[in-house]
């Protein structure tokens, strides 16, 4: 159990179920009064915000949140499939849960995935991945429009920009971060 | 270079003894280690020893120096709460009190009236506090609220009925401290609900209401000042019923400052007030947080 007194920027909880991250924390008390903290929080899986009032005394139920390696199966419909490195179980994770990274998620991809005790509720992939470009229209030499990027679509769906000197079928490392492109993959 | 905080401390340090010697208060020292504080329901001393505890306030040993017979004197010295600590709060801090014999609360609010301004022309370049890059003007004329109409203006509520339902502090400091925190001039709210002063005197026309104010500058609580009970067996009364409470609420009893009590029924009608010096330095230098004014915070220890 968590008492108010341990809650901090960044203590993770679970409220009526669900994950939340303390996103600002005030310790109040008013002249003779009692102590109030007043503590802002996110919920771990649907963004939404939470602002609570706390006395002394009151207790938490930690929020059981485990990472673990696993590798990214295959999708179906809005189900995402990962396996276990170790126990080589699987897990399915919802698009919402999946979030912008399914924009680089090929599969065999070694991420890590968030467990809220058995649900997974977040993924995080390696901070640069390497995606195939299956469109994008071709540079004209003696291009003068002086534009300096072109959209690029990726094996993926993703659309980003990219140098236009990029061309179909070309690897390109994309920054999972930013979403941005990064630099191409040589050779 | 514009002045680190420290010297804006040192600075509203000896402007606040110039101006109570100037007033001819007598500036005392009182013992930090004591065998009792005045038992409150939510204040926890630290203790230093199963006997000995640091003192959450000088007030019980300056009251004892009133008995005495010195009438206007003033202390700042190092207190400690347990278990305080936040953007406006640290479990040591520094605390400005000061006495008066033979005055009451309304003499006290005339102290804080020429204090500010004193601090805020001597330590600022504009005469004027900053919070959260507001200006706050000491030397206009100051703005007081009573307890009922702030709680009834800001947070439609009753003041009295608030404190029975135990949503006072809440209210308090989520309708009533952001509204006062908007005023461009400092805030007296008075006139506390009577269960809310343990050390005070009520009011002899409404005793449902003690003669005790605090002091707001920019949302800051700064000042709590009262005109002081002076019944021996009341005021027992009153820690019995906040070690009571304290009890209730799961914490340990505190014991009783006796000689205190013993020395009360020679106490003079007077007035005594505490100020926060360390928040005094965070309007003067315009700093968030109380880790900006003092030198090291317990956790850069």
């Amino acid at each position: 159990m968590l008492s108010v007194a341990d809650l901090k920027k960044g203590t993770k909880l679970t409220i009526d179920g669900d994950p939340y991250v303390v996103t600002s924390f005030d310790f109040v008390k008013p002249g003779k009064g009692q102590a109030l903290y007043k503590c802002k929080m996110k919920n771990m899986i649907s963004g939404t915000t939470l602002d609570r009032t706390y006395r002394s005394g009151e207790n938490f139920e930690p929020a059981q949140l485990e990472e673990k390696d696993m590798e990214y199966l295959y999708k179906e419909g809005t189900h995402y499939t990962f396996m276990d490195q170790q126990s080589y179980e699987q897990v399915v994770m919802e698009e919402d849960a999946v979030g912008d990274s399914k924009n680089f998620l090929l599969e065999n991809t070694k991420v890590s995935v968030l467990l809220f005790g058995e649900k997974p509720i977040g993924v995080t992939l390696p901070n640069f991945m390497n995606l195939r470009v299956t469109q994008t229209d071709p540079w004209v030499k003696g291009d003068t429009s002086g534009s300096d990027s072109k959209p690029a679509t990726v094996e993926t769906g993703y659309v980003l920009r990219v140098p236009p000197f990029i061309e179909e079928g070309e690897l390109i490392v994309i920054d999972t971060r930013t979403g941005e492109y990064s630099t191409r993959v040589k050779g | 270079m514009s002045k680190s905080a420290l010297h804006i401390r040192a600075q509203v340090l000896q402007t606040i003894r110039q101006f109570f010697t100037e007033q001819g208060f007598l500036e005392v020292e009182t013992p930090l280690l004591i065998p009792a504080n005045a038992p409150e329901e939510y204040i926890d001393p630290v203790m230093a020893s199963q006997q000995w505890q640091l003192q959450t306030s000088p007030e019980i040993c300056m009251k004892r120096l009133l008995c005495r017979g010195y009438e206007r004197i003033f202390q700042i010295a190092h207190c400690w709460r347990a278990d305080e600590r936040g953007s406006r709060h640290l479990s040591e801090f520094t605390m400005l009190e000061w006495y008066r014999s033979n005055a009451d609360y309304h003499t006290l609010m005339q102290d804080c009236r020429g204090l500010l301004s004193a601090v805020a022309r001597r330590c600022t370049p504009d005469a004027c506090f900053s919070r959260n890059n507001a200006k706050i003007n000491p030397n206009l004329a100051w703005q007081t609220l009573s307890i009922q109409e702030a709680f009834s203006r800001f947070a439609k509520a009753d003041a009295l009925l608030s404190v029975q339902n135990g949503l006072f502090d809440e209210l308090l400091t989520s309708f009533v401290e952001p509204a006062v925190a908007k005023n461009p001039v400092p805030v007296l709210l008075v006139d506390y609900p009577a269960s809310m002063a343990a050390l005070a005197r009520l009011k002899p026309d409404a005793p449902n209401y003690a003669e005790r104010f605090e002091l707001y500058v920019g949302g800051l609580e700064l000042a709590n000042g009262f005109s002081e009970l002076t019944d021996p067996n009341e005021q027992e009364i009153r820690f019995e019923e906040a070690n009571r409470v304290r009890q209730k609420i799961g914490k340990p009893a505190l014991p009783l400052p006796k000689p205190f009590l013993a020395e009360l029924a020679a106490m003079p009608p007077a007035a005594g007030i505490a100020l926060g010096v360390d928040r005094l330095v965070m309007l003067t230098s315009g700093a968030d947080r109380i880790d900006q004014v003092v030198a090291f915070t317990p956790e850069s220890l």
